[in-house]
């Protein structure tokens, strides 16, 4: 059974390289431009990874995952933040929010493998 | 692109009639070969500049060599041929007399063209051959159709 | 299996173009005294999303460049420090860098480093103040993972309690430096470096912690999964010439306009002359399920567009074929055969032009770079000068808009340099200092007017006739302003003396009205000494269909487009009169209207000569009118325009060509210069 990923991010580029990326592997992929998108989605269906970006148009990572977390189906979803700013400040954020890990970008497809398949085995 | 320089042994062509001349092109610039169908006029055009025809889609202009170099009697019937040629990207067609034949010639084949007696400028011409006790005329199709003489192409705008 | 980054290369050039124009949009509508947070946002996230992008790509140039631009955003917008117009000037001239490394990266070029270099250290010194060690620190540290969240229950993360105790859970807890993965093992050691620049560790990090961007993955990491998928197509993207399907987002700030949505507009305009019920049903940017579920737009090569409208245009004909065939039907067939074809027809149209909205643009991607271009100008020439948008929304079909570019900014910067007047001149003038430039676009008809107008001194009648003299440019016998003005357009009349640094670079207005001319367009020009000019250019509004009158003359199909024709008659006798020679006027309500044969303008032999035999067509041009004399009409039809000039050249009175029902070409007249070949005498008869 293929897992289930959802990838936020409001870049074209940087979604279609994730995409591609994690079909290569075998996952299904869903996209979604922003935190917005992404949560209307996760309103209706479960996934078995999500990876947000954070900063978006609409609603950003975050608050994305905060308002995820709020949703039964996702209250154990791997929810991994992609930044750029690893700080200490930002990682005290994600926990807040309810974040389960976090990855800075720029990463490469061999790492975002990697993760993918540490997250769900 | 060109075929020329990648063979010195021998290459393709096409020959055809006008008249009773026979005459050979290069067959990598023969996009295909026709019966010939009535054409829309153009207004202001020369004589030899019958028209243009849909060739699927594209509106391809249609010349008569025949009447261009004055060779033979411009006549239409169901024998009357159109080469369709590809040149400089455009899409040209020609109308001869008959087709006869693709022939192959290697250089040693080759005599210089007449300065007199073709209907063709020689600047046009590549050479003569003898096929079967036949003379046949090489013509420099790419440069005649793309000449200034031809008009076919606008020349201001290159 | 690998994955092959360049794929997307082209996807991230188109966006990080888009993020640019929006950031140039922004910076120049902010107001510095009481900057907008959404829009200090915007900018912030445009910086920050082609940050994101050049690392994944390994574009480090412009990684370094919006990495200390997005920090200094970050300042401005969390108030920590205050924006100036020498910051926006900053951010501008960052922005024309970032554009020209982008085309360098596009086209392969190797990249300035040096400009780069001197561009990171001026945004660095004006973000001075920032704490380098943190921002070192946040490069350095690859991924990891919360050890657990306090707002879950305990047992949320059971997740990856249970991993934890065979392997791979030692990873994602505290104990990463410990853990044997290769891109963590540099993190200890960057962290205890002294600090470097922010660009030099961003260089650095992403050196030592993500040096493997373009290296293939290992066979080993993804076979497994892999074999479960494995035909998962990747969409290819060429790397030029790329169409965005999509829904507009909110127009910019500084250009006011109404309809952001690309397919109503365009509904609107071509089915103006269409049955009222006919509704098209144009789909609403359904999306993709390859690419994404929700995203809304997708990204497509304009060749591929192109194909399908050459491909829609073949049906179209195919299906005026089959109509054809079916009106030598008979009886009960021939009925449910014609309403067949009839539905067919309706829908072919339906796709035709919902294939050709997918190339239709809002004007407003041409006219987003004037506010620059007209800042940079003013602030060179120390004039005072606001920039107006207006119909910014106004579609235009993509090969137009693109070719208006360069007249459009020969238009206006020839405006703000000749047209306007200095602060000064204008108060003395009485006028006000700022001088008032306005862009326009508008529907009109079957017709795009875009206008360039300002409120400068207008165009100098004595001054341009001096030049035309001196150029020896033909010149009539005391001429009308209209033909004075035109002289402008003479080639060769932009000399030397008058080429100044901003309009003048060698490019003379004979160029801007040869571009023009060549999109099927035309430039007329209005001015009054003293109160200002405007330049108007009227084009097609698409190069591809036309809705026209088939006209017949002898053998021949012509094509009238509609909008020129007033109406169309069979004249009585009694109505025609013949002036000296040959030429004819038509009287129609009180008026004479020059006959111009259209067999003798196209040489062709007529089924009558007799005028009153034929049929009168009169057609109205933007200068003159005139009766088109034929044997016939055809038929009202839409049709594809096909050039002539592909593989022939132009022809004078003929604006091209289209295939006709049967596979026939028929001519489409150019009903514009037809009327320059009408008698002048004649026209003279009538009050244009």
């Amino acid at each position: 059974m293929s897992k289930q990923v959802l990838i936020v991010d409001d870049s074209v580029s940087v979604r279609q390289m994730v995409e591609a990326t994690l079909k290569s592997a075998g996952y299904i992929v869903t996209a979604a431009k922003d935190g917005l998108e992404a949560l209307n989605i996760c309103k209706a269906r479960s996934f078995d990874f999500i990876l947000t970006d954070q900063n978006m148009p609409n609603m950003d990572g975050l608050t994305f995952i905060k308002s995820t977390r709020e949703l039964p189906a996702h209250l154990r979803t791997p929810i991994v933040v992609l930044t750029t700013e690893a700080s200490d400040a930002m990682k005290a954020q994600g926990r807040a929010a309810g974040a389960t890990g976090w990855m800075v970008k720029p990463f490469d497809p061999a790492k975002l493998l990697e993760i993918a398949k540490k997250v769900m085995g | 692109m060109d075929a020329s320089s990648t063979t010195d042994i021998s290459k393709e062509y096409l020959t055809f009639t006008l008249g009773d001349e026979h005459y050979a092109i290069d067959i990598l610039m023969v996009k295909e070969i026709r019966g010939y169908e009535s054409v829309t006029k153009i207004a202001n055009a020369p004589p030899f500049i019958k028209g243009v025809i849909n060739l699927r889609g594209d509106i391809v202009p249609i010349i008569d060599l025949r009447i261009k170099f004055n060779v033979g009697a411009a006549s239409y019937d169901e024998f009357t041929i159109v080469i369709v040629l590809h040149i400089h990207n455009r899409i040209v067609g020609i109308v001869v007399d008959g087709v006869s034949d693709v022939v192959s010639l290697s250089r040693d084949q080759l005599r210089p063209p007449p300065d007199f007696g073709v209907a063709f400028d020689s600047r046009y011409l590549l050479g003569l051959a003898t096929i079967n006790e036949q003379m046949i005329i090489l013509v420099d199709i790419n440069e005649l159709i793309s000449s200034e003489e031809m008009g076919l192409f606008a020349f201001d705008e290159k | 299996m690998s994955i092959d980054m360049q794929q997307f290369h082209a996807v991230f050039f188109e966006e990080s173009q888009e993020h640019l124009e929006e950031m140039e949009q922004l910076l120049l509508a902010l107001d510095i005294e009481a900057p907008d947070s959404e829009m200090l946002n915007s900018i912030f996230r445009a910086a920050h999303s082609i940050k994101g992008g050049s690392g994944i790509f390994g574009f480090d140039a412009l990684g370094s460049v919006t990495h200390i631009m997005e920090n200094l955003l970050d300042k401005i917008r969390k108030g920590q420090m205050a924006i100036s117009s020498s910051m926006v000037d900053l951010f501008l001239r960052s922005v024309d860098q970032l554009k020209d490394i982008l085309h360098s990266y596009r086209t392969n070029e190797s990249i300035d480093w040096a400009s780069v270099h001197q561009l990171t250290q001026q945004l660095e010194l004006v973000t001075s103040g920032k704490n380098q060690q943190e921002a070192d620190l946040e490069k350095k540290q690859g991924y990891g993972f919360f050890p657990k969240t306090e707002s879950l229950p305990e047992d949320a993360y059971g997740f990856f309690d249970k991993p934890a105790a065979d392997d791979s859970f030692g990873f994602f807890d505290d104990t990463v430096e410990a853990d044997g993965f290769g891109f963590f093992g540099d993190l200890p050691a960057a962290v205890g470096q002294p600090a470097q620049s922010a660009t030099e560790s961003a260089r650095a990090a992403s050196a030592a912690v993500f040096g493997f961007f373009e290296e293939l993955l290992e066979p080993g990491n993804t076979k497994n999964a892999s074999e479960n998928n494995p035909g998962a197509g990747i969409p290819a993207f060429s790397p030029h010439n790329i169409v965005e399907i999509k829904n507009l987002p909110d127009p910019p700030v500084t250009i006011p306009t109404a309809s952001p949505v690309a397919v109503d507009s365009f509904e609107k305009t071509v089915s103006e002359k269409k049955d009222p019920e006919q509704k098209q049903p144009i789909p609403k940017q359904k999306p993709a399920d390859h690419v994404s579920v929700e995203s809304s737009s997708i990204r497509v090569d304009v060749a591929k567009v192109d194909q399908l409208i050459n491909l829609v245009g073949e049906i179209v004909i195919t299906q005026s074929m089959m109509s054809l065939l079916g009106k030598s039907l008979e009886g009960a067939l021939a009925e449910k055969f014609q309403a067949v074809a009839n539905e067919l027809e309706r829908n072919t149209r339906e796709i035709q032009e919902a294939v050709m909205s997918i190339r239709m643009l809002p004007v407003s991607f041409v006219f987003n770079r004037f506010p620059r271009v007209v800042r940079d100008l003013s602030t060179k020439l120390g004039k005072q000068i606001e920039l107006l948008i207006e119909g910014g929304e106004t579609e235009l079909d993509k090969g137009l808009t693109e070719k208006l570019v360069d007249p459009l900014t020969h238009l206006v910067r020839n405006s703000i340099d000749h047209g306007i007047e200095s602060a000064d001149v204008r108060r003395a003038r009485g006028k006000n200092a700022t001088g008032k430039v306005v862009l326009r676009a508008a529907q009109q008809g079957g017709n795009i007017v875009i206008s360039i107008r300002d409120d400068g001194g207008g165009l100098n009648r004595e001054r341009i006739l001096a030049k035309a003299r001196e150029n020896n440019i033909p010149i009539g016998e005391n001429p009308r302003d209209e033909d004075v003005w035109q002289l402008i357009f003479a080639p060769g009349f932009s000399t030397a003396a008058e080429v100044t640094d901003v309009s003048g670079r060698g490019v003379g207005m004979d160029v801007v009205k040869r571009n023009v001319q060549s999109l099927g367009g035309r430039i007329d020009i209005e001015s009054r000494a003293g109160q200002g000019a405007i330049f108007t250019i009227h084009l097609p509004l698409t190069l591809a269909i036309v809705d026209g009158m088939g006209v017949a003359v002898g053998d021949q199909t012509f094509i009238v487009p509609l909008v020129h024709i007033v109406e169309s008659m069979q004249p009585a006798a009694k109505d025609i009169k013949t002036l000296a020679g040959e030429d004819q006027l038509l009287h129609v309500r009180n008026e004479y209207w020059p006959i111009l044969s259209l067999h003798k303008v196209m040489q062709l032999e007529p089924q009558f000569t007799d005028t009153s035999k034929g049929i009168v067509v009169l057609i109205e041009t933007t200068k003159y009118r005139f009766a088109l004399f034929v044997d016939a009409l055809v038929g009202q039809q839409q049709v594809v325009i096909k050039s002539l000039e592909k593989h022939y050249k132009r022809v004078q009175g003929v604006a091209g060509a289209t295939i006709m029902g049967d596979g026939s070409v028929a001519l489409i007249l150019d009903v514009e210069s037809l009327a320059l070949s009408v008698n002048q005498t004649a026209h003279l008869a009538i009050a244009v």
